[in-house]
């Protein structure tokens, strides 16, 4: 055993490259559930824009293209289920889990001809000055560019959520969607735009998968990835702040047990891996501030 | 302008003629998507709901139908219950899982001791009492600290899941088994065995339970006074607690119901169909059951035929992929569009299209 | 008439696949089955068996017909695609993963005339062969080369499932790495899955952060090649497939699954009346393992070297277990000059002296 192996520093960059997926993923699902709607098919969502990403990228020859046509992949599926909820009524649980099996035939049909092909390479922004800081120039300042994206997400949504009143709206929509009806609120459109707002996201975290972190096109490569993001948002409690410290706990265990068994510790894999799911309850139970949306999951009809 | 008006009363023709509608919507995309993909789609359509039940082989196929719709049966029967009291057990994959750990450790404890009387049936309450057990966890967290029970269950599904990936690694794993994962095959241990009860059949106990379940799901919800609270609970929480039904209870029993079925199905298919624990033993039943419930409108006999149109689906797609060559991937497209269809047209039934004028909302 | 009839023949699996076999004798091309565990397209192991199939069809053009299908869940649902095949006529079914040994074996005893080949298992039948192939042997090649070409002296191996092929591969690898090179440490992570591109990604990026300049893997994707070609001087492996793709750096050779020949053969071997249940283990002799062309990134001498081992090896000069060598513990493995028998090899389960770490249980 050679603890003294792990660069600590190391560790925490490939920390913020390994949460990125899950990260982007979760965040447009913290905004779906703060609208008041549960949508269970992240996981479809993301390996649709893994697909997609890999496609558009190949394509034109451009990453950033790429990330573009993932966002809109999984904005075309996440409109799909925005329709059936939302005007066709569907219950949110059952239509989540079949947007996902969908998502995932839909996918490895799209990839069918990009199975191996390597999309063009996605260059990293050495930031000048602050990547030749000792410490944090290391861990924070030599990534890509949708590393940091999705920071800029993160406090764009924070903000949003917070400050702004479109998102103390939405919040409302999610909250008491009667009283935000009866207030005058076109609940169903906002709820139409956060449902995609969370499927473009899920398309970039899949995407990110399918050109940075691979890179390449493998059928189901996302692997369960979005519904660690469902996990994380749970675990967040809702709020932007503690959505990137439990994204970085979740790809942190991953990325931790690789290191510890890569220096030589033998671990309990398994134990160690359902430890952030526990957490995730426990900080459900004990933290009362992780109150859900009140309208939740709810089906919402304006009747007369 | 197309607005939906709220009737008055459900539409009984609509619960009826939707589905249908559904499936038939479903085949004339389908078969459009598998044209764009070059293969013959009236062919590709009998393939996947004809040849199963008609066709060649037909002998063979039937049964197996009852083996893969039996799990998804059971499973959303007992988590119709809760959906209608509006209590949401989205984690029975966990609780699947959990059953069948359950079962099996109990039935490897005993090897290889042969005691038929004795081992199976301890299975089955074991099996059951698993899956009830886990989902009491968000259960009491939901009555004493007010948890959601979505997302505890949720949760649960994955600790189940590298739980079960522990097992077959570790405490469960065969160790005559020549130093693979998995655990010793049940198939091979008689006491322990969920066999075909009539040879080629398909009928084991686990199907058989999965009919009991629906003949009593039925019973309970239109002739017993627990039916009666249940609905009351789910339309108006307020009015139930006035009528004198604990809300905490409800859940409780929900809960512990639809846990325990799943549990028992995790059982049945453990120590049947699949023989092992091993690490892809789950392969989804939990969710797709909770697909089934909404399908078949969480009537008990709306999710017998759901159970079997999903298991057909199935089967149907590998003959297709085997016959036809078609992708799988193209399966579980033509299954998702089936699902989003059939989730779609149920509007219908609550609810009638209004043209030409405009919604306040 | 079909369907009276077919009823009746479904009071025996075994009489349905005779009923079905004089219509399709003869002339008409026999029907070879491949189950596949993965996706078709998967750039590793199935990829492979499927490219392989596909060689053999095209050896025998109209005589064969190839039913396949993929991503077969190891499970219930894998025997019940066995025995959709042997009821559509196939003759020879070919199993290709660990998970289907016990579906095999139940479906073959119902059909006794269907001849099955089951790869990397251990149960055979009067109608079941198993086969894989000596993988260690390329190992050995590829210790040889990390041996030699590490400069820190810290060779990363990533492991999927622990079952005794990874441990073997591992051991031959790490012996003939220490051999060329006596600094060697090799630091091993098992991902438990045999692909899971995100996860061998993160599990190659940990293993060059800890100094490793050679790494191997055992796993099917290529993205440990990506996350090594990043990092600059990092050496890979090609897996499965040659993934000369990022040849000449850092993929500097390969294992490659050739299961073609040993397919053409099991293939006439039915058609001439002549296949037998066997236990086939071949290596780079029989030409069911190949070892990718060696880069340029490799200086001469070291390639002709590890040539020299792969032809020494090929020509059954040389066996890579060759004592003398301990297990981990320090016991005594194999004495001076003793080669390992394959009863060994095939139950592997401990580490040869010098690895550091536990094998996950």
């Amino acid at each position: 055993m050679d603890l003294t192996a792990i660069d600590p520093l190391l560790l925490l960059a490939s920390l913020m490259v390994a949460s990125t997926p899950i990260l982007l993923a979760a965040l447009g699902e913290l905004v779906v559930e703060r609208a008041g709607v549960l949508n269970l098919g992240v996981e479809g969502m993301m390996i649709t824009g893994a697909a997609c990403g890999i496609i558009f990228s190949t394509l034109t020859g451009n990453a950033w293209l790429g990330f573009a046509g993932a966002a809109l992949g999984g904005l075309l599926l996440s409109f799909l289920f925005a329709v059936l909820t939302q005007l066709l009524l569907s219950n949110q649980v059952a239509t989540g889990l079949a947007l996902t099996l969908f998502g995932l035939g839909l996918s490895a049909l799209l990839g069918q001809g990009f199975a191996g092909t390597r999309p063009p390479a996605f260059p990293k922004l050495d930031i000048p000055l602050l990547s030749n800081l000792p410490v944090m120039g290391q861990i924070a300042f030599r990534h890509d560019g949708m590393v940091y994206l999705g920071l800029g997400l993160v406090a764009a949504v924070w903000y949003f959520l917070t400050r702004t009143r479109a998102g103390l709206v939405l919040r409302a929509v999610g909250e008491n969607h009667d009283a935000a009806h009866a207030l005058g609120y076109p609940v169903v459109l906002i709820r139409f735009g956060a449902i995609m707002f969370g499927g473009a996201c899920a398309g970039l975290g899949g995407a990110y998968i399918s050109l940075v972190r691979v890179p390449q096109w493998t059928e189901g490569m996302t692997a369960g990835a979005g519904w660690i993001a469902l996990a994380i948002v749970v675990f967040a409690g809702w709020k932007p702040g503690r959505l990137l410290l439990g994204a970085y706990l979740f790809g942190g265990v991953t990325v931790l047990q690789l290191n510890l068994q890569a220096a030589g510790l033998a671990i309990p894999v398994e134990y160690l891996s359902m430890s952030p799911y526990v957490a995730t309850i426990i900080v459900l139970v004990v933290l009362a501030a992780g109150r859900k949306p009140g309208s939740l999951g709810q089906t919402f009809h304006a009747s007369r | 302008m197309i607005t939906l008006e709220r009737r008055p009363q459900p539409s009984r023709a609509w619960s009826y003629l939707s589905p249908i509608l559904a499936v038939l919507i479903t085949m004339v995309v389908g078969g459009l998507v598998f044209a764009a993909l070059g293969k013959p789609p009236v062919e590709a359509i009998r393939t996947i709901f004809w040849d199963p039940l008609f066709g060649d082989f037909a002998g063979y196929f039937r049964p197996q139908l009852l083996v893969k719709a039996a799990p998804l049966i059971l499973i959303a029967t007992g988590l119709s219950f809760g959906f209608r009291a509006g209590v949401w057990n989205i984690g029975a994959e966990g609780q699947y899982i959990m059953g069948a750990l359950f079962g099996a450790g109990v039935a490897l404890a005993f090897y290889p001791i042969e005691a038929r009387w004795l081992i199976f049936p301890l299975m089955v309450v074991a099996g059951t009492l698993g899956g009830l057990l886990w989902a009491m966890i968000p259960g009491v967290l939901r009555v004493r600290f007010g948890t959601n029970e979505i997302l505890v269950s949720l949760m649960l599904v994955y600790v189940a899941d590298f739980l079960l990936d522990a097992m077959a690694l570790g405490l469960l794993r065969n160790p005559e088994g020549m130093g693979f994962p998995g655990s010793r095959n049940l198939q091979q241990y008689p006491s322990a065995h969920n066999a075909e009860l009539i040879a080629n059949t398909g009928l084991h106990w686990g199907v058989i339970a999965a009919f009991f379940a629906v003949v009593a799901a039925y019973i309970l919800l239109s002739r017993h006074i627990f039916g009666f609270n249940v609905r009351l609970a789910g339309q108006s929480p307020r009015a139930a607690a006035f009528a004198g039904v604990s809300a905490n209870r409800m859940v409780l029993i929900c809960l512990g119901l639809s846990g325990g079925l799943a549990g028992m199905a995790g059982m049945f298919e453990v120590a049947g169909p699949a023989g092992q624990v091993l690490a892809s033993f789950n392969v989804g039943y939990g969710f797709t059951a909770i697909i089934v419930a909404f399908l078949g409108r969480l009537h008990p006999l709306g999710i017998l035929l759901a159970g079997m149109l999903m298991a057909l689906t199935y089967i149907g797609g590998e003959l297709a992929q085997m016959n036809l060559q078609l992708p799988r991937s193209a399966i579980q497209l033509f299954q998702g569009m089936l699902l989003f269809f059939l989730l779609a047209v149920d509007v219908m039934t609550n609810f009638r299209i209004r043209l030409g004028r405009k919604g306040v909302a | 008439m079909k369907r009276r009839t077919l009823l009746k023949t479904g009071a025996t699996a075994a009489f349905a696949a005779a009923v079905g076999a004089p219509l399709r004798a003869q002339d008409a091309p026999m029907k070879v089955g491949f189950v596949y565990v993965g996706p078709i397209n998967d750039g590793g192991w199935t990829q492979h068996h499927h490219h392989s199939a596909k060689e053999m069809v095209d050896h025998f053009g109209d005589q064969v017909e190839l039913v396949y299908q993929e991503s077969v869940p190891e499970g219930p649902d894998a025997e019940r695609v066995l025995t959709q095949m042997c009821l559509q006529g196939c003759k020879l079914i070919f199993t290709t993963s660990f998970g289907f040994m016990d579906p095999t074996v139940n479906v073959a005893a119902q059909f006794p005339d269907v001849m099955f080949e089951h790869a990397t298992g251990y149960k055979t039948a009067p109608n079941v062969s198993v086969y894989s192939a000596r993988f260690y042997e390329g190992r050995a090649v590829q210790g040889n080369l990390a041996g030699h070409m590490t400069r820190s002296n810290r060779v990363g191996y990533i492991a999927s499932v622990p079952i005794p092929e990874v441990v073997r591969g591992i051991n031959s690898a790490f012996i003939h790495a220490r051999e060329v090179n006596p600094d060697v440490e090799f630091k091993i992570i098992w991902i438990f899955e045999w692909l899971n591109p995100a996860k061998e990604a993160d599990a190659a990026q940990a293993l060059i952060e800890q100094g490793c300049d050679v790494v191997l893997q055992h796993t099917d994707s290529t993205a440990p090649h990506a996350a090594a070609q990043e990092a600059g001087d990092v050496y890979t492996f090609g897996q499965a497939s040659d993934m000369a793709e990022f040849a000449p750096k850092p993929r500097i050779s390969s294992i490659i699954d050739n299961w073609a020949p040993y397919y053409i053969d099991r293939v006439q071997a039915v058609m001439d009346g002549t296949w037998e249940s066997v236990n086939t283990w071949q290596g780079i002799g029989d030409g069911m393992v190949g070892i990718g062309e060696i880069s340029s990134a490799v200086p001469d001498d070291v390639k002709a070297e590890a040539e020299a081992l792969r032809d020494s090896i090929a020509a059954g000069e040389y066996h890579p277990f060759t004592g003398p060598l301990s297990k981990q513990d320090g016991t005594q493995f194999l004495a001076e000059g003793e080669t390992a028998d394959d009863e060994t090899l095939v139950g592997m389960n401990f580490y040869v002296e010098g690895i550091e770490g536990e094998i996950p249980s």
